[in-house]
Parts: structure tokens; C-alpha cells; sequence
């Protein structure tokens, strides 16, 4: 059932049959064949960036708010080396991405030709795969590879090289077809083994200090692992916790959640996990932000590790049950094991256990002093949140990178899977911005917030002229304290507060770069108004810029600072956090 | 997990691994493709694994499977995570550590030039015949062995050369297959 086309008609056509509703890219010279073939015809929309960082961004936060892989068209040179930061972004955070780059000519392959740079030798270390099409013949089997490759296993971002010449040229279309496909060398276990999990169920139901550690996986492996995560919790009665990444796949509402752990995560959540004797660790990576010190990490505990990807297993820590597999399907058997084993509730084996955890909950260290006078940070937060829950609208937030991203995690609290993005691995500043866009386009009727900080959103900020061109409400809701706030928090903890270029000087009028952009642009700086202003940004039909005046020297905290172990926590009242590093923990990131 | 140990790595790892390094033997089948060996030698490099011996080449032509031979040295735990991360890179079908499974067995090729006239010829003779090294090339005053073997062989042979005139070697890196009849 071959169709003759030339191969820019190929990459579109292979888009549509994918079932790609919109690609975010930008133009050049070596893309202009399939540029040329986008326009004639309707079913996939472009939507025009202003930086191809940005298209990346956009992808992702496409891809994670509705588990569909991002595409992103740019050209060659330029237009490859500035997709590479979102490439990574998405590589660390497993986020499925399919990146369309055009190429000079293969005739002009290694020439030094004008916009040419070797796309697939600096994007083989920051993709999951990446290809060069050479032949004309290759490319259907290699677009529709890369959409197989992006979104299944691990999810991650493929890069298609495509010269100029291949998009010239005259071929044969084939649709997806799944024998014709890769299949010989990337075949990701889904299942996972029945030994394994009835063996972690078994060690489960012998548990007295247990504790769920959730992670983006379970974001990934699609709804359904939520719900069976849920039910599991419900069967269990475990605690659960949760990394960045996987914020929403259990119910912050549900009085069995402990809040996020980590770096600056909740005092019950890191305690519990210190003190644990199972823990139950489903779709995350031993991350250092959650570990603090290696050989202190729950010393205590046996560990059960679900992950799709073999190589996380004992890459940090040890574990004593691996299972490899995705998590909806490890869950769901989970669930159906432990059914089959009892149907008595464990709460009085588990009680001394929740005893404890009310404890470490009562210290309340997300706790901070409020003021009249100055809006705090968290305050902002919370009044948003408490604004954002009475709107009939579904509410997908996103973020950047700093301290008002850890106060979104801490402060605003999610029911859902795929409401909450940010940049959990690479820590990308400027991720938030363009990936409120990106969700804002696949979801045309929700609210979409970026909580950012004035430094980070500094770093794409050009894409509210893209939020314009298409009429995408994005709210932008700018936490200012006129400091890179992390870096200085980090100065007063490890470097004697000599802030070390950690303030933001000469930072643009916000309100009027809004209203420069055909955006709305509204300021606070009394906690008396920030109810009605926030009233006013949620009413109005349109991107808005929000320049929250906020507490310019808060501190993020509770922070386990890093070489400390878990229960070596910061908490809120803490009077100077300069006294609290040694010499060895300076030299930590 | 080297790359994370080293003291300007990432900060948490500040636990030295103690485990004993080991040298060990592992046999890739890849498709070959191109950029295929600059993703191995990537992988090696970006997580700071050190590689010992590299050695690659079509063996299935139909199929265009190459099989590249790799001699690592990490602690044990190191090389568990060096199989699984080749085994993550799409084009990779199968990672066998020959060390690990068993017997195997390793060869290696060299060809060795020997420069000298007068008694040290017979002598450079006399010793590359014990070694079984075949003379490829001849003038006067030099000679090309062509010698094959385990690499502590062709060690010795260079270092019994070195005295004789040695001019110049080069090795192929190792070649290993598994004893039996199981194939990879
Ligand atoms: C692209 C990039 N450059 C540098 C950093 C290092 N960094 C982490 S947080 C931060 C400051 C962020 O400042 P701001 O956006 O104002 O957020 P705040 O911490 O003040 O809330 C910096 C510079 C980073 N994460 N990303
Ligand atoms: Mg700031």
C-alpha cells in the first residue's frame, strides 16, 4: 500500500497518521521543504515559537499534561542547537518527544556548509535515540521508529535529522506497521515477574513501618497507574509520598498522603522514609534531591524497587526486590496478589506507625510566619490554590526553576495525574513559561498557571508573544523577590550571605512588558489585595503577566541540606541557616 | 557510577565504593549502523567507565550484526550498571560479560617490527619461532611478525623484542567467544 510523495510530504504524513494534532517549531532554510508541505494542508496545526527552546518546552509540557509525545519541527544549525536544552530536559525527566531537524544537503554533509552542525553527534548523549536519514527509503520506517521509541519503555525524546535533499525527494509512503518496525533490539518488559511481586507483596504484608515512595513513572505508566496506585494505598493503609516528578498521582486530599519528600520535602515524609523498615519504591530513581546522604538513606529498611528501566535498579541505592516493569501493570498486580492473600484490614498492626507519623506531622514544617505587611511567598501559593479550587475549570499548573518551584510543590496540592510540570532532573529555568503554552494548547479550556520566579521566566520570556498570536490565557504568576531566591538561600547556607551576583538588578517593568506583548499585566505588593487581584488575573480572557511582590529573603525551607542525612532536616523556625554546614558540606551541589 | 564517585561529582556520593576492581570481558551485539560505536564509546565516557579494549566488526553481514569485544575494569557493582546501560541504547541486542559467564576464550592479534643486522637477527629469529609468530614482511635489516594469542602472550613477545631492535607494534584489541556450543 505504498504512496509516492517526497519525503517533507512523508514527514507530515506520518505526523498526521501518528495521530499529531500540533508540532511547535520554527523555520529555516534547510526545514523549507517541510514548511512548504505543512502549509498545504489543515490537519496538523503549527503552532510558531519564538525561540526553539521554547518549542521544546511546549512539547513537554504537552506531552506530560496529556501523555501524548510533543513534537517539535525545527531547522538545522541554530535551529538544532537550541532545541538541545529541552532535549535534556526531557531525556531527565523521561518525557516522550519526537524533534523533527532539518539538515543541509547530504551532498553538503561535512562541508561546513552554512547552518550546518553535526545535529545527531550533539544530540546523542541528551536524546533516548537519534537519527540521520540518509535515504529517502528510510524515512516512513524511521518516523514512525521514533514515535514507537519515544513513547514506549522509559519514555524519552528521538531526534529526526532529515537533509534537505531526503525532503526533496521522491519515495514510498508506508503507514505504521508494527512488523516492519524496530522490534529485534528495543523490546522494554512490561510485565513484571510474578515471583518478584508476590514476594514484595509478601514482605508488604509483614510490614509494620511501611511507606509508598512514588515517582514520575507512575505519571508515566498513564492514569490507570494512578488509580491502582490508589487502590493499593486503600487496601494497604500505607503512608505515601511522592518525588517532584510525581506530584498528583496520589490524591493530595486523601489523609494517607505525607506530602512530597526530599531536599525540601515534608518532616514526616523524609522521617518516615529514614525510619521505614519496607519501602515501597514505584516508578522513582533514587534521586539525590530524595536520598540526602547515600549511606545514611533508610538504613533500616527493606526496599522494593518497581522501574521499566533495568539500569535504575541499584544504580544508587540497593535494593532487595527489584521489579522491572510498568508500573500500572506491577500495580494492578499488586493489588490483585495482595486481594488474593488476605482481606483483613492491617490498621492495628500498622497504628504505632500512623502514632508516629502524627507526631512528625504536629511539628508542621511547612509552617512560616505570615505577615500584614509583606505578601510571603507560601501565602501567594495558598491564596492561589484556595482561588484556582473554586474555578469550574481543570487546573494544570507548571513551573520554573527555583525557590517559588519548591513552594508551588510544598503549597498547592494536587488530586490528578498530569496537572503539575516542572523541570524535576535538569532544573531548567525558563522551562515554565513555554510549558504553560504547551499545555495550554492541548488544553484550550483549562486554566494553566506558571508559578515562576522573575529571574527564571526572564529566560523565555518571548513566548508571551507566541501565548498572544494564539490567544492562549496562560497565566504567568511571577513569585518577585528581586533575587535568584535559591542561589541566595544557598549563599546564606554554605558561602558567609556574600551574594555572588544572586539579585536581580534592572529587572524589566513587568506590567508594561505584559501590556508591550498585548498581555495583561497586573502588580501586587499588599497581602490585603492579592485576593482580588488573583480574582481579577483568573477572570481575565488572556495571557496575563501577575508581578507578586513577595518577601525578598524567605527561605525555602524545611531543607535537608546536602551530605546531611534525612532526619538532619532544617525546619522553618530555624533562627540563622548559616551556622549549619561543615567545611565537607560545602563543597556539595 | 565512577563519574558519580569522583570528588568533584555530584555531591551526595561521598561514599567511596570499596568493592575491588575486576577486569572483565564483555561481548556486544549491535546493529551495525552508523554512529553505533560512538555510542558505546559515549556511554563509556559520559558515566566515566574506563575501557581497556575496544574492538569492533561486522560478523553477521545478512543481518548487519556487529559484535564489539570490550574489556572493562570496575567494581563488580559497576559492571553490573555498564551492561544494563548498554543494554538501554536502542541499537544493542545483547550484552554478554564473557568473564562472568565462564570459560571463554580471548585472542588478540599483533604485528611487531624488528629493525637489526648481524647476531640479534638469528636471535629475533630463533624467539619469534618459539612464539609461533609468522614472518609477514622481510628486508635486510627488519622484519613484520605477524603474531596471535592471549594478550599476556603477545606482551612477552614485545618485551623479548624490545632489547632485539623493536621498531613498532600494533594490536587489534581483544577478540573473545564463549567455549561450547551456545552461541551469544
Ligand atoms: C538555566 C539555568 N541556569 C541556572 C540555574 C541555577 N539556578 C537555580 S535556581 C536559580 C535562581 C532562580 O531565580 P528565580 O527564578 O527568581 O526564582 P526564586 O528562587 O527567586 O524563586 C538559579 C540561577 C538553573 N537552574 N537553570
Ligand atoms: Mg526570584
Amino acid at each position: 500500500m505504498a504512496e509516492k510523495m517526497t519525503g517533507a510530504e512523508m514527514v507530515i504524513q506520518a505526523l498526521i497518521d501518528q495521530g499529531v494534532e500540533h508540532v511547535f517549531g520554527y523555520p529555516g532554510g534547510a526545514a523549507l521543504p517541510i514548511y512548504d508541505a505543512m502549509f498545504q494542508q489543515d490537519t496538523v496545526q503549527h503552532i510558531l515559537v519564538r525561540h526553539e527552546q521554547g518549542a521544546t518546552h511546549m512539547a513537554e509540557g504537552y506531552a506530560r499534561s496529556t501523555g501524548k509525545p510533543g513534537v517539535v519541527l525545527v531547522t538545522s544549525g541554530p535551529g538544532a542547537t537550541n532545541a538541545v536544552t529541552g532535549l535534556t530536559d526531557a531525556l531527565m525527566d523521561s518525557i516522550p518527544l519526537v524533534c523533527i531537524t532539518a539538515q543541509v544537503p547530504t551532498t553538503l554533509i561535512g562541508s561546513d556548509a552554512f547552518q550546518e552542525c553535526d545535529t545527531v553527534g550533539i544530540t546523542r548523549s541528551c536524546t533516548k535515540y537519534n537519527y540521520l536519514v540518509k535515504r529517502i527509503e528510510d524515512l516512513p520506517r524511521i518516523m514512525h521508529e521514533a514515535f514507537l521509541i519515544a513513547t514506549t519503555g522509559r519514555p524519552g525524546p528521538v531526534v529526526v535529522d532529515i537533509p534537505k535533499d531526503v525532503q526533496f525527494a521522491l519515495g514510498d509512503y508506508y503507514k505504521p506497521d508494527f512488523d516492519t518496525l524496530r522490534h529485534q533490539s528495543y523490546r522494554p518488559q512490561m510485565d513484571g515477574d510474578a515471583a518478584a511481586i508476590e514476594a514484595a507483596v509478601d514482605l508488604m504484608l509483614k510490614a509494620e513501618r511501611p511507606i509508598f515512595y512514588t515517582g514520575g513513572g507512575v505519571i508515566n505508566a498513564g492514569p490507570a497507574a494512578s488509580e491502582h496506585l490508589r487502590e493499593l494505598a486503600e487496601l494497604t493503609g500505607f503512608p505515601v509520598t511522592s518525588t517532584l516528578m510525581g506530584l498528583g498521582a496520589f490524591p493530595a486530599s486523601n489523609s494517607q498522603w505525607m506530602g512530597m519528600l526530599g531536599m525540601h520535602g515534608t518532616y514526616e515524609a523524609n522521617l518516615a522514609m529514614h525510619d521505614c523498615d519496607v519501602m515501597i519504591n514505584i516508578g522513582a530513581r533514587f534521586d539525590d534531591r530524595i536520598t540526602g546522604r547515600i549511606d545514611a538513606f533508610s538504613p533500616n529498611s527493606a526496599k522494593i524497587h518497581v522501574d521499566i528501566d533495568p539500569s535504575s535498579i541499584n544504580k544508587v541505592v540497593n535494593v532487595d526486590i527489584p521489579i522491572i516493569g510498568d508500573c500500572a501493570r506491577v500495580l494492578s498486580e499488586m493489588v490483585r496478589v495482595w486481594r488474593s492473600k488476605t482481606n483483613q484490614s492491617r490498621s492495628e498492626a500498622l497504628a504505632p506507625w500512623w502514632k508516629q507519623i502524627e507526631t512528625w506531622r504536629a511539628v508542621n514544617s511547612l509552617g512560616y510566619k505570615n505577615s500584614e505587611t509583606i505578601i510571603k511567598p507560601q501565602y501567594a501559593i495558598e491564596r492561589l490554590y484556595q482561588a484556582t479550587k473554586k474555578q469550574a475549570k481543570e487546573v494544570y499548573i507548571t513551573t520554573e526553576v527555583g525557590q517559588h518551584q519548591m513552594w508551588a510543590a510544598q503549597h498547592f496540592h494536587f488530586d490528578q495525574p498530569n496537572r503539575w510540570m516542572t523541570s524535576g532532573g535538569l532544573g531548567t529555568m525558563g522551562y515554565g513559561l513555554p510549558a504553560a503554552v504547551g499545555v495550554q494548547v492541548a488544553h484550550p479550556e483549562a486554566l494553566v498557571i506558571d508559578i515562576a520566579g522573575e529571574a527564571s521566566v526572564q529566560m523565555t520570556m518571548q513566548e508571551m508573544s507566541t501565548a498572544v498570536q494564539y490567544r492562549l490565557p496562560v497565566k504567568i504568576f511571577i513569585l518577585n523577590n528581586e533575587r535568584m531566591g535559591m542561589v541566595r538561600q544557598w549563599q546564606d547556607l554554605l558561602h558567609g550571605s556574600r551574594y555572588a551576583h544572586s539579585y536581580s538588578e534592572s529587572l524589566p517593568d513587568f506590567v508594561k512588558l505584559a501590556e508591550a506583548y498585548g498581555g495583561k499585566g497586573i502588580r501586587c505588593s499588599n497581602p490585603a489585595e492579592l485576593d482580588a487581584t488573583i480574582a481579577e488575573m483568573l477572570d481575565y480572557d488572556g495571557p496575563v503577566l501577575f508581578d507578586c511582590m513577595v518577601e525578598k529573603d524567605e527561605n525555602c525551607l524545611p531543607m535537608i541540606p546536602s551530605g546531611k542525612p534525612h532526619n538532619e532536616i532544617i525546619l522553618p523556625d530555624t533562627a540563622n541557616i548559616g551556622d549549619i554546614i561543615d567545611e565537607k558540606g560545602r563543597q556539595l551541589v | 557510577m565512577n563519574a558519580h564517585l569522583q570528588p568533584t561529582g555530584s555531591a551526595y556520593f561521598l561514599t567511596k565504593e570499596t568493592q575491588d576492581i575486576e577486569r572483565h570481558t564483555l561481548s556486544v551485539l549491535v546493529d551495525n549502523e552508523p554512529g553505533i560505536l560512538a555510542r558505546v564509546v559515549g556511554l563509556f565516557s559520559a558515566r566515566g567507565y574506563n575501557i581497556e579494549s575496544l574492538t569492533v566488526s561486522e560478523t553477521e553481514h545478512g543481518r548487519r550484526l556487529s559484535r564489539i569485544t570490550v574489556v572493562v575494569i570496575a567494581t563488580p557493582k559497576t559492571l553490573t550498571q555498564i551492561k544494563l546501560q548498554l543494554e538501554r541504547l536502542i541499537p544493542v541486542h545483547k550484552v554478554h560479560d564473557l568473564t562472568a559467564e565462564g570459560a571463554s576464550l580471548e585472542r588478540e592479534l599483533a604485528l611487531i617490527k624488528v629493525a637489526g643486522s648481524g647476531d640479534s637477527r638469528a636471535e629475533t629469529l630463533r624467539l619469534a619461532d618459539a612464539f609461533r609468530a609468522q614472518i609477514v614482511d622481510a628486508t635486510v635489516e627488519s622484519f613484520v611478525f605477524e603474531v596471535t594469542g592471549k594478550p599476556a602472550k603477545i606482551d612477552s613477545f614485545i618485551a623479548l623484542m624490545q632489547p632485539l631492535g623493536l621498531v613498532e607494534v600494533v594490536r587489534t584489541g581483544l577478540a573473545a567467544i564463549s567455549r561450547g556450543p551456545q552461541g551469544m
